[in-house]
């Protein structure tokens, strides 16, 4: 691999000083690994009670966890210029992939998000387009001159859309928030003005109630209208966030104790293994397991906000901005739901919550923005 | 520690410490929002929390255990599993109400309408009382919404035998006739109540501890001996389908204790299955059917006239020519008997001798001697539905009335005071409490007549059983025993059924000292028979025969007794 990036740029070897620690040969980032194995441990210990003391939950998570970090360090490996080249073909491949998905994809409950290739493991495109989508936003404002002018801008858009609205027609709707917030962030760090920021939220506002009456699909309104006033149906569509919210209540400050949460341990607790697996970790641990874990999460963003900073080109920087971003957006959607101040939309929180192909994409986005900051070039002083 | 290779790096920098700044101000709000509810909502919500998954639950309670005298269990409660439903939560298809309603061992059709019709309801039965076995196969299917809860059932292993002195309880265990009714306070135990925790499935969890415990019912011996029950019944059945009678009814009481041995009645139902039941099959007929003793009073006029001592046993009345006449009406014999002693009067059966004893004696000598053997007035027993009978008013009574009440018309009474009166004179004159419950201690007992008169009665009864009497097929071999016949017209709507009888037959045995007093009531035998001594004596003797052997009464009557000694050492010089 090496060899094709010294066809490009030659003398990068000379560039990676021989004092550098064992890690930075790895390429890995010793603090965001640290965090993250940590933040990995503290979620397994709450999917073990979330999953009604099942071992084997604990098993197949820590399974997909090894293969993720297993993907984080191969991807880790590849220079940053790597990626550069390959997005456009990515996002073109992944486009495609959307559409196959929209006439041959397989799902589930109402949804089609999954993709059956022949000799291929099955796989949800849109996944992969939370990394393709904040790529191809980077390289292209990276390409040309900053701050972006208002063209460059409205084609990033459209770059961003295009996915974005084949993912909520699936639909799925929290994906695809997702995806749209990781391109507005390549927008907003490659420099236009809060002017324009303003018009585009005025925009967006605005565009609301078409949003409302022509793209969302009914169980997306309930959704929206439950979070209004989840006591309206307690029953029916309410239901979770009552739960969700008792269950964080009654936590107290220091807990039940892990294992003894009525609301998840009884079944009270709606998808208390995936999606609401915050309230279990709030109802047993209480208000301190809650604040730990976001101290976590605080602590991953701020260090991969600091690997941004320090990177040392604009599609670098504008990638590594993007994807820690996003990750913060994962988490506060996740808890902003679950806690009952966003409405319930299917996003999982993040390394936490039992689930596949969220884990691997996730782990991969750590292993571009590690593979960012261990290949920096260090001009001797 | 790096160049600048871009322009505007400044202003990039710039933006990502405003991010920062957003960034810790959307922390700082999920925070806020995490405070909020884990501190301020916290006490709001944990009680939401235990609302949901804290129930309490009812522990039902033993109903407590009824028996005969020797603890032979005759109402038990066993455990039980009752299927029930929240209608709301079960969302079945068709299929699945086949699979529920077979393991259910219901109708199908019934299941689902039951479900359905109920839709808003959060409650209904299914299967009430069903074997635990059932129980598990229905809750194995694991469809929502259906439960179970241990509930008793009650058993009656005595069936029809013992019936009508247990009675049943509902299917709430609530006592619905017989000492089930009568006792039903003492029996029933208190409810208990435990705290469980339950899942979203209503599902138990995790016992709590209980609160409350549940008292079991207190147990009850009757005074009952189960083996004279069941042989009483099976000579009562046997002989109530021989003569074609309406009813009949058997009363055997221990004559030192007043305690009730045995009490059965035809028709009979079986408690354990009530699904057909006949409403006058329920009836205990010996204590609430109310019928004229008749002949068998004749020793209470006999009693009271040897008790005012202007007579003798050996007195002697005139009773040619077989009739008597009385204010346009008269009284006849079966045939002229000419003078009579009076143990001839008893044993013959004689109307006109006891008359004419009656109208000697005046209304109220007899009327006492009627009332101190408990006739007209309750006995005591607190069984429900207990009739207490009449005496006709001493005063003012005309001497027809007089001369008919001391031959037993004119009054009513129920087998079991028959069964009493006989007690009393076959006991010395001594009247215990009568009981169906087994007496734990000697009671102080009353005397109500002299000791004296009562041997003279119980010659009396001796010679009606024997040669020249009317009761002679009261007879048991080995044992000497003594009664009184008695052949009555049936009451109906129009006064007095020409054709329909009622056979009764009074007695206590042995008679040299008695141990029991039995009364045997045919109500309507259909047969050619219909005499109290040809219905109703060999009943008494039959039951009175096991009843010695059973109770170990040493044998009395000595000829026949050497006899079989003379069989016994001929068998053992045999082998010998």
């Amino acid at each position: 691999m090496r060899g094709d990036f010294l066809r490009h740029m030659p003398g990068a070897d000379a560039s990676l000083g021989k004092g550098k620690s064992f890690f930075y040969r790895l390429h890995i980032d010793p603090i965001l690994l640290g965090l993250l194995l940590a933040l990995v441990g503290f979620g397994l210990v709450i999917l073990y009670s979330a999953g009604g003391e099942r071992w084997a939950y604990v098993e197949r998570q820590g399974i997909r966890f090894l293969a993720a970090f297993g993907v984080m360090f191969v991807v880790a490996q590849f220079e940053p210029s790597f990626y550069k080249r390959w997005s456009v073909v990515l996002f073109v491949l992944g486009v495609i992939a959307l559409l196959g998905v929209m006439f041959f994809g397989v799902g589930a409950k109402g949804a089609q998000r999954w993709l059956q290739l022949p000799g291929l493991p099955r796989f949800q495109p849109s996944e992969l387009m939370k990394l393709i989508v904040p790529m191809m936003a980077a390289w292209y404002l990276s390409s040309r001159y900053l701050p972006p002018s208002f063209r460059d801008v409205f084609v990033t858009l459209v770059l961003i859309f295009v996915p974005v609205l084949l993912i909520v027609q699936q639909p799925d709707l929290g994906t695809s928030i997702l995806i749209a917030s990781s391109g507005l962030f390549v927008i907003l760090f490659a420099g236009i003005s809060w002017k324009v920021v303003a018009g585009f939220g005025a925009i967006v506002a605005s565009c609301l109630p078409v949003m409302w009456h022509f793209v969302m699909r009914d169980y997306q309104k309930q959704r929206v209208l439950t979070f209004l006033d989840p006591e309206s149906d307690p029953l029916g569509a309410g239901w979770n966030i009552i739960q969700s919210k008792t269950a964080i209540g009654s936590g107290g400050t220091w807990g039940k104790g892990w294992l003894e949460g009525t609301q998840s341990q009884l079944n009270f607790l709606p998808e208390s293994h995936t999606d609401f697996i915050i309230a279990v970790c709030a109802e047993e641990f209480g208000f301190v397991g809650v604040l730990a874990l976001l101290g976590l999460y605080l602590m991953i963003v701020v260090r991969g906000l600091y690997i941004a900073v320090k990177a040392q080109d604009s599609y670098s920087r504008l990638l590594a901005g993007s994807l820690i971003l996003t990750f913060f957006v994962y988490v506060f959607v996740n808890i902003g739901m679950v806690s009952g101040i966003l409405p319930v939309v299917g996003v999982p929180l993040p390394l936490v919550s039992y689930g596949g192909t969220s884990v691997i994409t996730l782990m991969a986005a750590f292993g571009v923005i590690m593979s960012i900051h261990t290949h920096r070039r260090f001009l001797s002083r | 520690m790096s160049d600048k290779p871009l322009t505007n790096t400044h202003i990039v920098m710039w933006r990502y410490y405003a991010l920062l700044a957003i960034l810790c101000l959307v922390v700082l709000t999920l925070m806020g929002r995490a405070v909020h509810l884990h501190i301020f909502e916290q006490s709001f919500l944990s009680h939401q929390g235990d609302v949901r998954s804290i129930r309490l639950e009812r522990l039902d309670a033993h109903r407590g255990t009824i028996s005969d005298r020797y603890g032979e269990p005759l109402a038990i409660s066993a455990a039980v599993e009752t299927i029930y439903a929240n209608p709301t939560q079960v969302k079945l298809g068709d299929e699945e109400y086949a699979q529920l309603a077979a393991a259910l061992g219901v109708n199908k059709r019934w299941l689902k309408r039951r479900l359905e019709s109920n839709r808003d309801k959060q409650f209904v039965y299914l299967k009430r009382k069903a074997a635990p076995h059932e129980a598990q196969q229905a809750l194995q299917l694991g469809f929502s919404g259906i439960y179970s809860r241990r509930e008793y059932k009650r058993f009656y292993p005595a069936g029809e035998v013992a019936s009508h002195i247990v009675g049943f309880s509902n299917i709430d265990e609530k006592g619905q006739e017989g000492i089930e009714l009568a006792y039903d306070e003492w029996l029933t135990g208190r409810e208990g109540k435990h705290r469980v925790l339950k899942n979203r499935a209503g599902q138990v969890i995790k016992d709590l501890g209980v609160v409350e415990l549940a008292q079991s019912g207190n147990d009850i011996s009757l005074s009952i001996d189960m083996r004279l029950q069941y042989l009483a019944y099976r000579e009562l059945k046997a002989a109530v389908d021989i003569h074609r009678a309406r009813a009949g009814s058997v009363v055997v009481l221990d004559i030192e204790t007043g305690e009730v041995l045995a009490m059965v009645n035809q028709p009979s139902y079986n408690p354990n299955n009530r699904s057909n039941l006949n409403v006058s099959h329920l009836r205990n007929r010996a204590i609430t059917d109310l019928f004229e003793p008749g002949s068998t009073m004749k020793l209470v006029t006999l009693a009271s006239a040897l008790e005012s001592e202007k007579y003798a046993l050996n007195s002697s009345v005139e009773t040619s020519p077989g009739f008597l006449r009385l204010g346009g009406r008269s009284i006849r014999d079966h045939r002229d008997y000419g003078r009579l002693s009076l143990l001839e009067v008893i044993a013959k059966s004689s109307n006109v001798g006891t008359s004419k004893l009656a109208l000697d004696l005046g209304p109220e000598a007899l009327w006492d001697s009627f009332y101190a053997l408990g006739l007209g007035q309750g006995t005591g027993i607190g069984f429900p539905g207990e009739n207490i009978g009449q005496l006709p008013n001493p005063f003012n009574m005309q001497p027809v009335e007089l001369a008919a009440m001391s031959y037993g018309y004119g009054l009513s009474t129920t087998a079991l005071q028959l069964a009493q009166a006989y007690m009393v004179l076959g006991n010395g004159g001594l009247k215990p409490s009568l009981s169906l419950i087994k007496k734990e201690s000697k009671e102080p007992v009353e005397r109500v007549l002299p000791e004296s008169v009562s041997n003279e009665l119980l010659k009396a009864m001796r010679a009606t059983v024997e040669k020249g009497g009317t009761g002679t097929r009261a007879q048991v071999p080995l044992y000497s025993v003594g009664g009184k016949t008695g052949t009555v017209h049936t009451v109906g709507r129009d006064g007095y059924n020409a054709e329909e009888y009622k056979a009764l037959f009074a007695g206590v045995a042995p008679i040299n000292d008695p141990k029991i007093a039995t009364v045997v009531v045919i109500d309507a035998p259909a047969g050619a028979e219909y005499y109290g001594g040809e219905v109703a004596a060999p009943i008494f003797s039959r039951v009175v025969d096991g009843a010695m052997r059973i109770l170990s009464v040493e044998p009395d009557k000595f000829s026949q007794l050497m006899h079989v000694n003379k069989v016994e050492s001929s068998l053992a010089g045999g082998r010998g």
